[in-house]
């Protein structure tokens, strides 16, 4: 966190992608998160993803609900239009944005309060719907702005900074998106950018419901001993599957993987996924494996990253409800108003 | 033995079995006596309940056109020996009872004021089909046979609407003409000259439409340009979306591509339906939602976010008994106080009051003008009486060169020439902003929407002034839409000054005012009256109080909620007003705002010679 504005200056050699835009034109307000706070390096990675895949800011909007984590996008994309809407309800209010304008990108930010807890139910029926978007959830186990509460993600057997246990089963976003039709999910650790960067551009590049759970530790009430979502405690039990590279037909991002077999799969926005293989058996496009993979290295304490599912053939809600390519907000009354003629048959079917 | 005489005036009820297939063959019935020329009035009265359970359905028959609920019954059809005690008591003394012989009924069950109609009709079903479910429903057909011929109904008439109704389906035709026949044939043998209540042609109905109010919402949403619906199932308001749905597939379905212009979302609940009605709005589709009380309730959270933040949304309504699950196939005006200040902190919203299914047609096409306009949540306020029963009403009409009324959104092009964007910014002086919609221009116009206090260019503040300023021009804002909603109508009983005592009304009460009118008018008590139809309320509608001694207020709800809306609002003092209150769930009646009206009035008389 910093109280220091942004200086307008900037480096004179500061790199500039296709469409001439700076890092710089990705950034958003500055954050009035806790100096350390994993998810502004989530916010990091968003912005870099999009300056990479060469995002028009204004084409993006940014929706979520309420917490720190649904603060974050006020700290992205000043260009783009955002809405900080209800805890826990914005899959509903994502829903309706992309029911009105299919054309634009949608990107939803929530926690793991706002998503596992009190919006659960909004988050398993927007996947369910098929919503083409990404959606992320900065996942910290712990309610962050009311100081310390554990969250429903926060795993049985943990401890909370003022030394409470908490007794109860966790919730796993993953397995859950994985079972109510994600057609992508991935999960990630917000101190592993080279993995976040080319997991959020694939989403951004998947036309369908994309989930990634990002667990992003919380520097101020559960990033201590006996936290499972502490930075040390994740380092340790991180288990990556894949890494991955996105080529965009211009160029490719470098990120650092290790060596192993790689597989190169085609993006339906023109670029390539090359998947590097960590674990010699996981296989992200079998689902029932991925659920059974996930299931098995979790009751072993180990946290599944990478990119976890992906079916390559998507169908989103535009294509289930078969609505017109045009945005609907931009139908013309023309179009819509059956007029006077219209009236008469209603009129005559009703004597 | 007495015996009722009426022509095109009287009552008939059906007592049926939920799920027997007996709704359209009644509603094919009271469709035959409108294409006698005669108007009618039908209502359902159901419960919540798939099979089984009690129904019934009420036509009043009116040559003088009364379309409110009357009360009484002439003639009672009573195919249901579950309620046959509390049916039979409900007959009018010299009424008629019509009623299934086949099985003996003994003599104590019956009353020696009524005029028995017997008719065998199981034994007749039984005899000619072998097919249980035929059985039943042929025997809904057999009795209306034998009722149009009892009350002089063309049997030409009905067995035109048959051919219409099945259209397409054309197999089942001759049988539904031969069962109808079997029943006119048998009263016309069996039945001759038992019963005086008669239909006789008339030309009373000329263009009007007989229609419900939630086909009339629907249909009005299509009008009113909206791309999106999100709605959760609850009952009276579910056939709101469903209608939308049939509508839209009639007239918005592109003809080369056969892709929809409009998407229909059935949501997990209410707050994802409201939710998913912002989202869309936000981003510049019209979009509107479909609900009950219980929803309502529900939408809460959301509809303070909407107030706040400032994003249009259209809610319709359709107001059952509550509280809680309350009677939820009965009729109230009961929402109105949890919509006009939905949601916590200080809120109020736009509600409109349309009376009949032409006015709800007309209401929900012009919600969307008004919410875009006002950038607001509208309420579209009808009820179960108004929804779920069929109406008559005058034709449907669409002025082809009414343009919608987007609203101010900030365009490309105006951004580009440098036009200052503050999205709360006051530019024209009527305290409605400007918006922009997402993904307009590339570096000019993004906001970030929230529902916490920001300034007028949408940058978070939590300063005092700054919150005030936001909260003060919001009530502004609601000042302006007072101009912009339906006035209220106002009658006047003389050419020239005023009576002593005003009623005020609004929604599916009018027509029982009305003809409560006519007949206080008959006995010499004439009153001005004030439709309400729509709040905020205009101006007119604290003169027209001001102006009268005493003023009766007839609502369908216990607590008198427009008197409080208008005492809170208007400042009036309460004592002017005199409530007359309904609420047992069923449509008011003539008959009972005749009598609460009467009785405060000879009290007033005394009164006044004491």
């Amino acid at each position: 966190m910093t109280y220091i504005a942004k200086p307008k200056l900037r480096h004179p050699g500061i790199a500039v992608n296709r469409l001439g835009f700076t890092h710089r034109d990705y950034e958003g307000s500055i954050s009035t998160l806790c100096a350390g706070c994993g998810h502004d390096s989530i916010s990091f990675a968003i912005i870099q993803a999009c300056f990479e895949l060469n995002i028009e800011p204004h084409r993006v909007a940014k929706l979520s609900g309420i917490g720190c984590s649904s603060k974050t996008p006020d700290y992205l994309l000043g260009q783009s239009h955002g809405f900080n809407s209800v805890h826990g309800r914005m899959p509903s209010v994502l829903t309706g944005a992309n029911l009105a304008n299919r054309d634009l990108l949608y990107l939803g930010v929530s926690g793991d309060g706002d998503s596992a807890s009190i919006g659960l139910g909004q988050f398993v029926h927007c996947v369910r719907r098929g919503v083409n978007m990404v959606y992320i959830t900065e996942n910290n186990g712990v309610y962050g702005l009311t100081k310390g509460q554990f969250s429903a993600t926060a795993d049985k057997g943990s401890k909370s900074k003022a030394g409470g246990f908490n007794a109860d089963s966790p919730l796993d976003l993953v397995s859950m998106a994985l079972m109510v039709g994600a057609t992508f999910v991935g999960r990630s650790f917000s101190g592993d950018k080279p993995q976040m960067v080319p997991l959020i551009m694939a989403a951004m590049s998947h036309p369908g419901p994309a989930f990634i759970d990002i667990v992003s530790p919380c520097v101020a009430f559960n990033n201590h001993a006996g936290s499972t979502k502490a930075y040390d405690f994740v380092r340790a039990h991180n288990e990556a599957v894949n890494r991955l590279d996105i080529m965009e037909p211009r160029e490719a991002i470098k990120v650092e993987y290790a060596p192993g077999t790689t597989e190169e799969v085609a993006l339906h926005d023109g670029s390539t996924l090359k998947l590097a293989k960590l674990a010699a058996d996981y296989d992200p496009f079998d689902k029932i494996g991925a659920m059974n993979y996930l299931q098995s290295r979790a009751a072993e304490g180990e946290l599944v990253t990478g990119l976890i599912y992906m079916d390559s053939a998507p169908k989103d809600m535009h294509a289930n409800l078969n609505t017109v390519a045009a945005p609907l907000n931009r139908l013309s009354e023309k179009e819509l108003c059956p007029g006077s003629k219209g009236l008469d048959s209603f009129n005559a079917s009703h004597r | 033995m007495p015996a009722i005489k009426s022509v095109n005036d009287f009552v008939v009820k059906f007592a049926n079995v939920n799920g027997s297939g007996s709704a359209s063959a009644n509603e094919m019935f009271a469709r035959s006596i409108l294409r006698m020329g005669v108007p009618v009035t039908s209502r359902n009265i159901f419960p919540s309940n798939i099979q089984g359970l009690p129904t019934w359905y009420e036509v009043r028959v009116s040559g003088h056109g009364w379309l409110g609920r009357r009360g009484g019954v002439d003639l009672m059809a009573a195919m249901n020996p579950q309620t046959w005690d509390k049916d039979v008591a409900s007959i009018d003394a010299g009424g008629y009872l019509f009623y299934d012989s086949s099985r003996a009924v003994p003599p104590s069950k019956f009353r020696d004021d009524i005029n028995i109609l017997r008719m065998p009709l199981t034994e007749i079903c039984n005899a000619t089909y072998h097919d249980p479910r035929q059985r039943q429903l042929f025997k809904n057909i057999i009795y209306i046979g034998a009722l149009a011929q009892l009350l002089g109904i063309e049997a030409e008439v009905l067995e035109k609407l048959i051919g219409e109704q099945y259209k397409g389906k054309d197999a089942l035709i001759a049988p539904n003409h031969q069962a109808l026949r079997m029943g006119y044939d048998h009263a016309r043998d069996n039945l001759a000259n038992v019963c005086s209540l008669k239909i006789e042609r008339a030309n009373e109905v000329g263009e009007r439409i007989f229609v419900s109010g939630n086909d009339a919402a629907g249909l009005g949403c299509v009008y009113g340009g909206a791309t999106v619906a999100a709605w959760y199932p609850i009952t009276p308001s579910t056939s709101v979306a469903e209608a939308f749905g049939k509508h839209c597939r009639k007239y918005r379905v592109d003809a080369e591509t056969g892709k929809n212009k409009f998407a229909i979302v059935q949501s997990e609940d209410e707050i994802s339906a409201i939710g998913t009605v912002i989202g869309a709005s936000w981003n510049g589709a019209r979009a509107f939602t479909a609900t009950s009380g219980p929803g309502i309730s529900l939408m809460q959270e959301f509809l303070g976010l909407a107030y706040f933040a400032e994003i249009p949304a259209v809610i319709i309504d359709v107001q059952r008994g509550g509280p809680s699950t309350g009677m939820p196939t009965r009729t109230q005006q009961a929402d109105l106080l949890t919509c006009a200040y939905a949601s916590h902190g200080d809120t109020k919203h736009v509600l409109l009051l349309p009376e009949d299914p032409r006015e709800l047609f007309e209401f929900c096409a012009q919600s969307f003008d008004l919410a875009e306009r006002l950038q607001t949540p509208v309420f579209v306020l009808e009820d179960l009486d108004i929804g779920m029963n069929d109406w008559l009403c005058e034709p449907f009409k669409w002025d082809d060169s009414r343009v919608y009324d987007r609203g101010k959104v900030m365009t490309a092009e105006e951004l580009e020439a440098g036009k200052t964007f503050g999205r709360y910014l006051d530019v024209d002086g009527d305290a409605i902003p400007y918006r922009t919609l997402p993904g307009t221009h590339p570096t000019k116009g993004a906001y970030f929407t929230r529902g916490s206090s920001r300034d007028r260019f949408a940058k978070y503040s939590e300063e005092g002034p700054v919150y005030q300023d936001n909260m003060q021009r919001l009530l502004r804002k609601f000042d302006t839409a007072r101009s912009l909603v339906p006035a209220p109508v106002i009658t006047h009983a003389k050419p020239e000054g005023r009576t002593k005592c005003g009623v005020i009304y609004f929604g599916s009460t009018a027509p029982a005012v009305r003809e409560a009118l006519a007949t206080l008018k008959a006995d010499g008590v004439e009153l001005d009256t004030m439709r309400l139809r729509a709040f905020p309320f205009p101006e007119a509608v604290t003169d027209f109080i001001n102006a009268y001694d005493q003023v009766f207020l007839v609502e369908q709800n216990r607590d008198a909620q427009m008197r409080s809306l208008l005492v809170n609002e208007c400042g009036i003092d309460p004592a002017r007003f005199v409530s007359v209150l309904h609420f047992d769930g069923t449509p008011i009646t003539a008959r009972f705002i005749i009598g609460a009206i009467a009785e405060r009035l000879s009290l007033s008389s005394k009164e006044a010679a004491e």
